[in-house]
Protein backbone atom coordinates (compact mmCIF):
# COMPACT_ATOMS: atom_id res chain seq x y z
CA UNK A 1 0.00 0.00 0.00
CA UNK A 2 1.26 3.44 -0.90
CA UNK A 3 2.00 6.12 1.66
CA UNK A 4 0.36 8.66 -0.62
CA UNK A 5 -3.23 8.98 0.49
CA UNK A 6 -4.41 9.86 -3.02
CA UNK A 7 -2.78 6.78 -4.50
CA UNK A 8 -4.37 4.63 -1.87
CA UNK A 9 -7.77 6.08 -2.77
CA UNK A 10 -7.30 5.51 -6.48
CA UNK A 11 -6.05 1.97 -6.18
CA UNK A 12 -9.26 0.60 -4.72
CA UNK A 13 -11.61 2.52 -7.00
CA UNK A 14 -11.23 0.89 -10.35
CA UNK A 15 -12.66 3.79 -12.31
CA UNK A 16 -9.99 6.05 -10.82
CA UNK A 17 -12.46 8.86 -10.20
CA UNK A 18 -12.67 10.49 -6.89
CA UNK A 19 -13.34 14.20 -7.14
CA UNK A 20 -16.76 13.99 -8.74
CA UNK A 21 -18.74 11.37 -10.60
CA UNK A 22 -16.73 9.16 -8.33
CA UNK A 23 -16.37 5.64 -7.25
CA UNK A 24 -17.14 6.78 -3.70
CA UNK A 25 -19.70 4.31 -2.52
CA UNK A 26 -18.85 5.09 1.03
CA UNK A 27 -22.01 6.74 2.17
CA UNK A 28 -23.46 5.58 5.40
CA UNK A 29 -25.18 2.28 5.71
CA UNK A 30 -28.37 3.92 6.93
CA UNK A 31 -29.37 5.45 3.58
CA UNK A 32 -30.94 2.19 2.44
CA UNK A 33 -33.33 2.12 5.42
CA UNK A 34 -36.95 1.43 4.40
CA UNK A 35 -39.37 4.34 4.05
CA UNK A 36 -41.39 4.67 7.28
CA UNK A 37 -44.99 3.39 7.16
CA UNK A 38 -47.49 5.72 5.57
CA UNK A 39 -44.83 8.03 4.13
CA UNK A 40 -44.70 8.85 0.44
CA UNK A 41 -41.18 8.12 -0.83
CA UNK A 42 -41.26 11.03 -3.28
CA UNK A 43 -42.15 13.46 -0.49
CA UNK A 44 -39.39 12.07 1.71
CA UNK A 45 -36.92 12.42 -1.16
CA UNK A 46 -37.97 16.06 -1.68
CA UNK A 47 -37.50 16.77 2.01
CA UNK A 48 -34.03 15.22 1.94
CA UNK A 49 -33.23 17.48 -1.03
CA UNK A 50 -34.41 20.55 0.90
CA UNK A 51 -32.14 19.93 3.88
CA UNK A 52 -29.35 18.56 1.69
CA UNK A 53 -29.42 21.49 -0.74
CA UNK A 54 -29.43 24.02 2.13
CA UNK A 55 -26.20 22.43 3.37
CA UNK A 56 -24.62 21.93 -0.06
CA UNK A 57 -25.21 25.46 -1.33
CA UNK A 58 -24.26 27.10 1.96
CA UNK A 59 -21.06 25.01 1.97
CA UNK A 60 -20.27 26.18 -1.55
CA UNK A 61 -20.72 29.82 -0.51
CA UNK A 62 -18.53 29.34 2.56
CA UNK A 63 -15.85 27.75 0.39
CA UNK A 64 -15.52 31.00 -1.56
CA UNK A 65 -13.68 32.32 1.48
CA UNK A 66 -10.80 29.94 0.99
CA UNK A 67 -7.82 32.17 0.07
CA UNK A 68 -9.95 35.25 0.79
CA UNK A 69 -10.49 35.31 4.56
CA UNK A 70 -9.04 38.15 6.66
CA UNK A 71 -6.73 35.73 8.46
CA UNK A 72 -5.58 32.15 7.99
CA UNK A 73 -7.36 30.88 11.10
CA UNK A 74 -10.66 32.22 9.81
CA UNK A 75 -10.15 30.62 6.46
CA UNK A 76 -9.68 27.28 8.19
CA UNK A 77 -12.77 27.95 10.30
CA UNK A 78 -15.05 28.70 7.35
CA UNK A 79 -13.65 25.80 5.33
CA UNK A 80 -14.20 23.38 8.22
CA UNK A 81 -17.74 24.67 8.66
CA UNK A 82 -18.33 24.09 4.95
CA UNK A 83 -16.90 20.59 5.26
CA UNK A 84 -19.34 19.66 8.03
CA UNK A 85 -22.25 20.92 5.94
CA UNK A 86 -20.96 19.11 2.86
CA UNK A 87 -20.83 15.88 4.86
CA UNK A 88 -24.45 16.36 5.92
CA UNK A 89 -25.43 17.15 2.33
CA UNK A 90 -23.82 13.99 0.98
CA UNK A 91 -25.88 11.70 3.20
CA UNK A 92 -29.10 13.59 2.51
CA UNK A 93 -28.55 13.65 -1.25
CA UNK A 94 -27.59 9.97 -1.24
CA UNK A 95 -30.81 9.20 0.66
CA UNK A 96 -32.81 11.28 -1.86
CA UNK A 97 -31.15 9.40 -4.72
CA UNK A 98 -31.90 6.05 -3.05
CA UNK A 99 -35.55 7.14 -2.84
CA UNK A 100 -35.63 7.81 -6.58
CA UNK A 101 -34.79 11.51 -6.90
CA UNK A 102 -31.73 10.86 -9.07
CA UNK A 103 -29.00 8.42 -10.04
CA UNK A 104 -26.73 9.18 -7.09
CA UNK A 105 -25.50 12.03 -4.88
CA UNK A 106 -23.15 13.33 -7.56
CA UNK A 107 -25.84 13.42 -10.23
CA UNK A 108 -28.03 15.40 -7.84
CA UNK A 109 -25.26 17.84 -6.96
CA UNK A 110 -23.77 18.34 -10.41
CA UNK A 111 -26.49 17.68 -12.95
CA UNK A 112 -29.55 19.46 -11.65
CA UNK A 113 -30.56 22.91 -12.91
CA UNK A 114 -31.64 25.80 -10.71
CA UNK A 115 -35.38 25.04 -10.55
CA UNK A 116 -34.59 21.52 -9.32
CA UNK A 117 -32.72 22.78 -6.25
CA UNK A 118 -34.76 23.07 -3.07
CA UNK A 119 -32.57 25.23 -0.83
CA UNK A 120 -33.74 28.44 0.84
CA UNK A 121 -32.50 31.75 -0.57
CA UNK A 122 -30.42 32.48 2.55
CA UNK A 123 -28.07 29.66 1.57
CA UNK A 124 -27.47 30.95 -1.95
CA UNK A 125 -27.19 34.74 -1.66
CA UNK A 126 -23.72 36.15 -2.19
CA UNK A 127 -21.75 38.10 0.36
CA UNK A 128 -19.34 39.88 -2.03
CA UNK A 129 -16.57 38.64 0.28
CA UNK A 130 -17.77 41.04 2.97
CA UNK A 131 -16.76 39.19 6.14
CA UNK A 132 -19.54 40.73 8.24
CA UNK A 133 -22.11 39.47 5.73
CA UNK A 134 -20.62 35.99 5.82
CA UNK A 135 -20.92 36.06 9.61
CA UNK A 136 -24.47 37.45 9.54
CA UNK A 137 -25.56 34.70 7.15
CA UNK A 138 -23.80 31.99 9.14
CA UNK A 139 -25.39 33.24 12.35
CA UNK A 140 -28.89 33.10 10.89
CA UNK A 141 -28.33 29.87 8.99
CA UNK A 142 -26.70 27.93 11.81
CA UNK A 143 -29.15 29.14 14.45
CA UNK A 144 -32.09 28.08 12.27
CA UNK A 145 -30.59 24.78 11.11
CA UNK A 146 -29.62 23.85 14.66
CA UNK A 147 -33.21 24.47 15.78
CA UNK A 148 -34.44 22.28 12.90
CA UNK A 149 -31.99 19.44 13.61
CA UNK A 150 -32.69 19.52 17.36
CA UNK A 151 -36.28 18.65 16.49
CA UNK A 152 -35.37 16.25 13.71
CA UNK A 153 -33.51 13.83 16.01
CA UNK A 154 -36.85 12.19 16.83
CA UNK A 155 -37.92 11.88 13.16
CA UNK A 156 -39.57 8.58 12.22
CA UNK A 157 -37.13 8.38 9.33
CA UNK A 158 -33.92 6.81 10.65
CA UNK A 159 -31.71 8.62 8.10
CA UNK A 160 -33.03 12.05 9.00
CA UNK A 161 -32.72 11.21 12.70
CA UNK A 162 -29.13 10.02 12.23
CA UNK A 163 -28.07 13.07 10.19
CA UNK A 164 -29.71 15.31 12.80
CA UNK A 165 -28.11 13.54 15.75
CA UNK A 166 -24.69 14.08 14.27
CA UNK A 167 -25.39 17.52 12.80
CA UNK A 168 -26.62 19.02 16.07
CA UNK A 169 -23.12 18.89 17.52
CA UNK A 170 -21.63 20.44 14.40
CA UNK A 171 -24.22 23.19 14.05
CA UNK A 172 -23.89 24.17 17.71
CA UNK A 173 -20.20 24.83 17.07
CA UNK A 174 -20.93 26.79 13.88
CA UNK A 175 -23.49 28.92 15.70
CA UNK A 176 -21.07 29.52 18.53
CA UNK A 177 -18.41 30.70 16.10
CA UNK A 178 -20.73 33.04 14.20
CA UNK A 179 -22.26 34.43 17.40
CA UNK A 180 -18.85 35.23 18.89
CA UNK A 181 -17.81 37.07 15.72
CA UNK A 182 -21.14 38.96 15.60
CA UNK A 183 -20.53 40.15 19.17
CA UNK A 184 -16.89 40.99 18.53
CA UNK A 185 -17.74 43.05 15.43
CA UNK A 186 -21.04 44.50 16.65
CA UNK A 187 -19.63 45.51 20.02
CA UNK A 188 -16.27 46.55 18.53
CA UNK A 189 -15.23 49.79 16.89
CA UNK A 190 -17.59 52.28 15.26
CA UNK A 191 -16.57 50.94 11.86
CA UNK A 192 -17.02 47.26 12.72
CA UNK A 193 -20.36 48.03 14.40
CA UNK A 194 -21.64 49.91 11.35
CA UNK A 195 -20.54 47.18 8.99
CA UNK A 196 -21.96 44.35 11.13
CA UNK A 197 -25.31 46.17 11.36
CA UNK A 198 -25.31 46.76 7.59
CA UNK A 199 -24.54 43.08 7.04
CA UNK A 200 -27.40 42.00 9.26
CA UNK A 201 -29.73 44.41 7.44
CA UNK A 202 -28.63 42.92 4.10
CA UNK A 203 -29.39 39.28 4.98
CA UNK A 204 -32.48 39.91 7.11
CA UNK A 205 -35.00 39.93 4.20
CA UNK A 206 -34.22 36.21 3.72
CA UNK A 207 -35.25 35.24 7.26
CA UNK A 208 -39.02 35.01 6.69
CA UNK A 209 -38.64 32.21 4.18
CA UNK A 210 -36.92 30.04 6.80
CA UNK A 211 -40.13 29.68 8.80
CA UNK A 212 -42.56 29.13 5.91
CA UNK A 213 -44.02 25.62 5.90
CA UNK A 214 -43.88 24.03 2.44
CA UNK A 215 -46.47 21.61 1.07
CA UNK A 216 -43.99 18.76 1.37
CA UNK A 217 -43.16 19.47 5.01
CA UNK A 218 -46.88 19.71 5.81
CA UNK A 219 -47.40 16.23 4.34
CA UNK A 220 -44.69 14.67 6.53
CA UNK A 221 -45.80 15.01 10.17
CA UNK A 222 -43.50 13.11 12.52
CA UNK A 223 -40.92 12.79 9.75
CA UNK A 224 -40.17 16.40 8.79
CA UNK A 225 -39.92 19.35 11.16
CA UNK A 226 -42.44 22.13 10.60
CA UNK A 227 -40.07 25.10 10.28
CA UNK A 228 -42.73 27.45 11.65
CA UNK A 229 -42.23 25.73 15.02
CA UNK A 230 -38.60 26.83 15.20
CA UNK A 231 -39.28 30.55 15.07
CA UNK A 232 -39.50 31.10 18.84
CA UNK A 233 -36.27 29.25 19.54
CA UNK A 234 -34.43 31.04 16.73
CA UNK A 235 -35.69 34.45 17.82
CA UNK A 236 -34.61 33.82 21.41
CA UNK A 237 -31.03 33.03 20.37
CA UNK A 238 -30.86 35.93 17.91
CA UNK A 239 -32.14 38.33 20.58
CA UNK A 240 -29.42 37.09 22.92
CA UNK A 241 -26.72 37.67 20.31
CA UNK A 242 -28.05 41.03 19.12
CA UNK A 243 -28.23 42.35 22.69
CA UNK A 244 -24.65 41.28 23.46
CA UNK A 245 -23.50 42.69 20.12
CA UNK A 246 -25.35 46.03 20.57
CA UNK A 247 -27.01 45.39 17.21
CA UNK A 248 -30.55 46.39 16.28
CA UNK A 249 -32.99 43.79 14.97
CA UNK A 250 -33.71 44.91 11.42
CA UNK A 251 -37.29 45.44 10.33
CA UNK A 252 -37.17 44.88 6.62
CA UNK A 253 -39.70 43.31 4.28
CA UNK A 254 -39.02 39.74 3.20
CA UNK A 255 -37.35 38.99 -0.11
CA UNK A 256 -36.33 35.98 -2.17
CA UNK A 257 -39.84 34.62 -2.74
CA UNK A 258 -42.40 35.33 -5.45
CA UNK A 259 -46.10 35.01 -4.66
CA UNK A 260 -45.31 32.83 -1.67
CA UNK A 261 -43.11 30.52 -3.72
CA UNK A 262 -39.43 30.28 -2.88
CA UNK A 263 -36.51 27.92 -2.78
CA UNK A 264 -38.58 25.03 -1.42
CA UNK A 265 -40.63 25.20 -4.64
CA UNK A 266 -37.57 25.68 -6.87
CA UNK A 267 -37.99 29.45 -7.21
CA UNK A 268 -34.58 31.00 -6.65
CA UNK A 269 -32.79 34.32 -6.71
CA UNK A 270 -30.35 35.18 -9.47
CA UNK A 271 -27.52 34.20 -7.11
CA UNK A 272 -28.06 30.43 -7.38
CA UNK A 273 -27.18 30.42 -11.08
CA UNK A 274 -23.79 31.90 -10.24
CA UNK A 275 -23.20 29.36 -7.49
CA UNK A 276 -24.08 26.45 -9.77
CA UNK A 277 -22.01 27.81 -12.64
CA UNK A 278 -18.93 27.54 -10.49
CA UNK A 279 -19.85 24.38 -8.60
CA UNK A 280 -20.97 22.36 -11.63
CA UNK A 281 -18.83 23.61 -14.51
CA UNK A 282 -16.04 21.04 -14.22
CA UNK A 283 -18.39 18.10 -13.84
CA UNK A 284 -20.56 19.30 -16.74
CA UNK A 285 -17.67 19.99 -19.11
CA UNK A 286 -15.95 16.70 -18.40
CA UNK A 287 -18.65 14.19 -17.47
CA UNK A 288 -17.11 11.04 -16.06
CA UNK A 289 -13.61 12.54 -16.19
CA UNK A 290 -10.91 10.63 -14.36
CA UNK A 291 -7.82 11.85 -12.53
CA UNK B 1 0.23 3.35 17.75
CA UNK B 2 -3.08 5.18 18.09
CA UNK B 3 -5.73 2.79 16.77
CA UNK B 4 -9.22 3.22 15.34
CA UNK B 5 -10.44 1.35 18.41
CA UNK B 6 -8.69 3.86 20.70
CA UNK B 7 -10.50 6.68 18.90
CA UNK B 8 -13.92 5.06 19.15
CA UNK B 9 -14.18 5.12 15.35
CA UNK B 10 -14.26 1.31 15.23
CA UNK B 11 -17.76 0.23 16.24
CA UNK B 12 -17.96 -3.49 15.50
CA UNK B 13 -16.01 -6.39 14.02
CA UNK B 14 -17.53 -9.70 12.95
CA UNK B 15 -15.23 -12.32 11.54
CA UNK B 16 -15.64 -15.89 10.34
CA UNK B 17 -12.95 -18.16 8.88
CA UNK B 18 -12.34 -16.13 5.74
CA UNK B 19 -14.79 -13.21 5.88
CA UNK B 20 -14.85 -10.13 8.04
CA UNK B 21 -17.26 -7.22 8.43
CA UNK B 22 -16.00 -4.08 10.12
CA UNK B 23 -18.24 -1.20 11.13
CA UNK B 24 -16.82 2.30 11.54
CA UNK B 25 -18.34 5.73 12.21
CA UNK B 26 -17.11 9.16 11.13
CA UNK B 27 -15.96 11.67 13.75
CA UNK B 28 -17.52 14.58 11.83
CA UNK B 29 -20.04 14.37 8.96
CA UNK B 30 -17.50 15.56 6.41
CA UNK B 31 -14.40 13.87 7.80
CA UNK B 32 -12.14 13.44 4.76
CA UNK B 33 -10.05 10.79 6.53
CA UNK B 34 -12.89 8.31 6.33
CA UNK B 35 -12.00 7.20 2.80
CA UNK B 36 -8.38 6.62 3.81
CA UNK B 37 -9.48 4.74 6.93
CA UNK B 38 -11.74 2.52 4.86
CA UNK B 39 -9.03 1.75 2.32
CA UNK B 40 -6.43 1.08 5.03
CA UNK B 41 -8.82 -1.31 6.73
CA UNK B 42 -9.48 -3.17 3.48
CA UNK B 43 -5.79 -3.46 2.74
CA UNK B 44 -4.85 -4.56 6.27
CA UNK B 45 -7.61 -7.17 6.47
CA UNK B 46 -6.84 -8.51 3.00
CA UNK B 47 -3.16 -8.78 3.99
CA UNK B 48 -4.28 -10.62 7.13
CA UNK B 49 -5.78 -13.33 4.91
CA UNK B 50 -9.49 -12.51 4.79
CA UNK B 51 -10.90 -13.29 1.37
CA UNK B 52 -14.04 -11.25 1.88
CA UNK B 53 -13.75 -7.84 3.55
CA UNK B 54 -16.71 -5.55 4.10
CA UNK B 55 -16.32 -2.11 5.69
CA UNK B 56 -19.63 -0.59 6.77
CA UNK B 57 -20.06 3.03 7.82
CA UNK B 58 -22.81 4.06 10.22
CA UNK B 59 -23.82 7.53 11.41
CA UNK B 60 -25.85 6.57 14.43
CA UNK B 61 -25.22 6.75 17.33
CA UNK B 62 -23.16 9.89 16.65
CA UNK B 63 -19.48 9.68 17.57
CA UNK B 64 -18.47 11.39 20.77
CA UNK B 65 -15.00 12.25 22.06
CA UNK B 66 -16.09 10.44 25.25
CA UNK B 67 -15.56 7.23 23.23
CA UNK B 68 -11.80 7.86 23.04
CA UNK B 69 -10.23 5.35 25.42
CA UNK B 70 -7.85 6.22 28.26
CA UNK B 71 -5.06 4.58 26.28
CA UNK B 72 -6.07 6.68 23.25
CA UNK B 73 -5.94 9.87 25.31
CA UNK B 74 -2.47 9.00 26.57
CA UNK B 75 -1.27 8.30 23.04
CA UNK B 76 -2.71 11.57 21.71
CA UNK B 77 -0.82 13.47 24.43
CA UNK B 78 2.34 11.52 23.64
CA UNK B 79 2.07 12.76 20.08
CA UNK B 80 1.68 16.37 21.19
CA UNK B 81 -2.10 16.55 20.78
CA UNK B 82 -4.10 17.59 23.85
CA UNK B 83 -6.86 15.02 24.43
CA UNK B 84 -10.49 16.13 24.94
CA UNK B 85 -12.08 16.45 28.38
CA UNK B 86 -15.01 14.21 29.32
CA UNK B 87 -18.39 15.77 28.61
CA UNK B 88 -20.92 13.10 29.65
CA UNK B 89 -24.48 12.91 28.35
CA UNK B 90 -26.01 16.14 27.08
CA UNK B 91 -28.73 17.81 29.15
CA UNK B 92 -32.25 17.75 27.67
CA UNK B 93 -33.65 20.85 25.96
CA UNK B 94 -32.20 23.30 23.46
CA UNK B 95 -28.42 23.63 23.38
CA UNK B 96 -27.67 26.92 25.16
CA UNK B 97 -25.50 29.52 23.46
CA UNK B 98 -22.75 30.53 25.89
CA UNK B 99 -21.50 34.02 25.04
CA UNK B 100 -18.73 35.56 27.06
CA UNK B 101 -17.48 32.28 28.48
CA UNK B 102 -13.72 32.21 27.99
CA UNK B 103 -12.39 29.13 26.21
CA UNK B 104 -11.25 26.38 28.58
CA UNK B 105 -7.55 26.32 29.45
CA UNK B 106 -6.31 23.06 28.06
CA UNK B 107 -3.21 21.51 29.64
CA UNK B 108 -0.19 21.68 27.36
CA UNK B 109 0.62 18.14 26.12
CA UNK B 110 4.34 18.94 26.11
CA UNK B 111 5.03 20.61 29.45
CA UNK B 112 1.74 20.12 31.31
CA UNK B 113 1.24 23.81 32.03
CA UNK B 114 -2.29 25.21 32.13
CA UNK B 115 -1.01 28.61 31.05
CA UNK B 116 -2.38 28.10 27.57
CA UNK B 117 -4.63 30.03 25.24
CA UNK B 118 -6.86 29.24 22.30
CA UNK B 119 -5.41 30.49 19.02
CA UNK B 120 -8.17 29.30 16.75
CA UNK B 121 -11.41 27.42 17.33
CA UNK B 122 -10.72 25.41 14.19
CA UNK B 123 -7.48 23.51 13.65
CA UNK B 124 -5.93 21.72 10.71
CA UNK B 125 -8.50 18.92 10.94
CA UNK B 126 -12.22 19.01 11.62
CA UNK B 127 -11.81 17.48 15.08
CA UNK B 128 -9.14 19.81 16.49
CA UNK B 129 -8.70 23.41 17.65
CA UNK B 130 -5.40 25.25 17.82
CA UNK B 131 -3.92 26.33 21.18
CA UNK B 132 -0.63 27.79 22.40
CA UNK B 133 1.25 27.24 25.60
CA UNK B 134 2.48 30.48 27.13
CA UNK B 135 4.89 28.57 29.43
CA UNK B 136 6.86 26.53 26.87
CA UNK B 137 5.75 28.72 23.94
CA UNK B 138 4.78 25.77 21.75
CA UNK B 139 1.55 25.67 19.76
CA UNK B 140 -0.47 22.47 19.94
CA UNK B 141 -3.69 20.91 18.71
CA UNK B 142 -6.58 20.05 21.01
CA UNK B 143 -9.25 17.50 20.18
CA UNK B 144 -12.52 19.43 20.62
CA UNK B 145 -15.08 17.85 22.91
CA UNK B 146 -18.19 16.76 21.05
Amino acid sequence: MSDNVYDSLAETHEDGQWAFGTGFEDVQEEITAPVPDGVDAADLAQYCLMLGDDALICAQRLSEWVANAPELEEEVALANTALDLLGQARVLLARAAHLGAGADEDALAFQRAEPEFRNVALAEIGDDLDFARAIARLLLFSTWRLALLERLVTSRDPVLAAVAGKGVKELAYHRDHAAHWAVRLGDGTDVSHTRMQAALDAVWPYVDELFRTSEVEARLPGVAVDPAETRGAVDAVLDQVLAAATLTRPSRPGAGTIGGRGGRQGVHTEALGHVLAEMQSLARQHPGATW
Amino acid sequence: MLTLDDLGVLRDVRASADAVTVTITPTYSGCPALEAIRDDLRAALTDAGYRSVEVRTVLSPPWSTDWISDAGRAKLAEHGIAPPGRIGPRAAGPIPLALGRPPARVACPRCGSRDTEELSRFGPTACTALHRCTACREPFEHVKEI
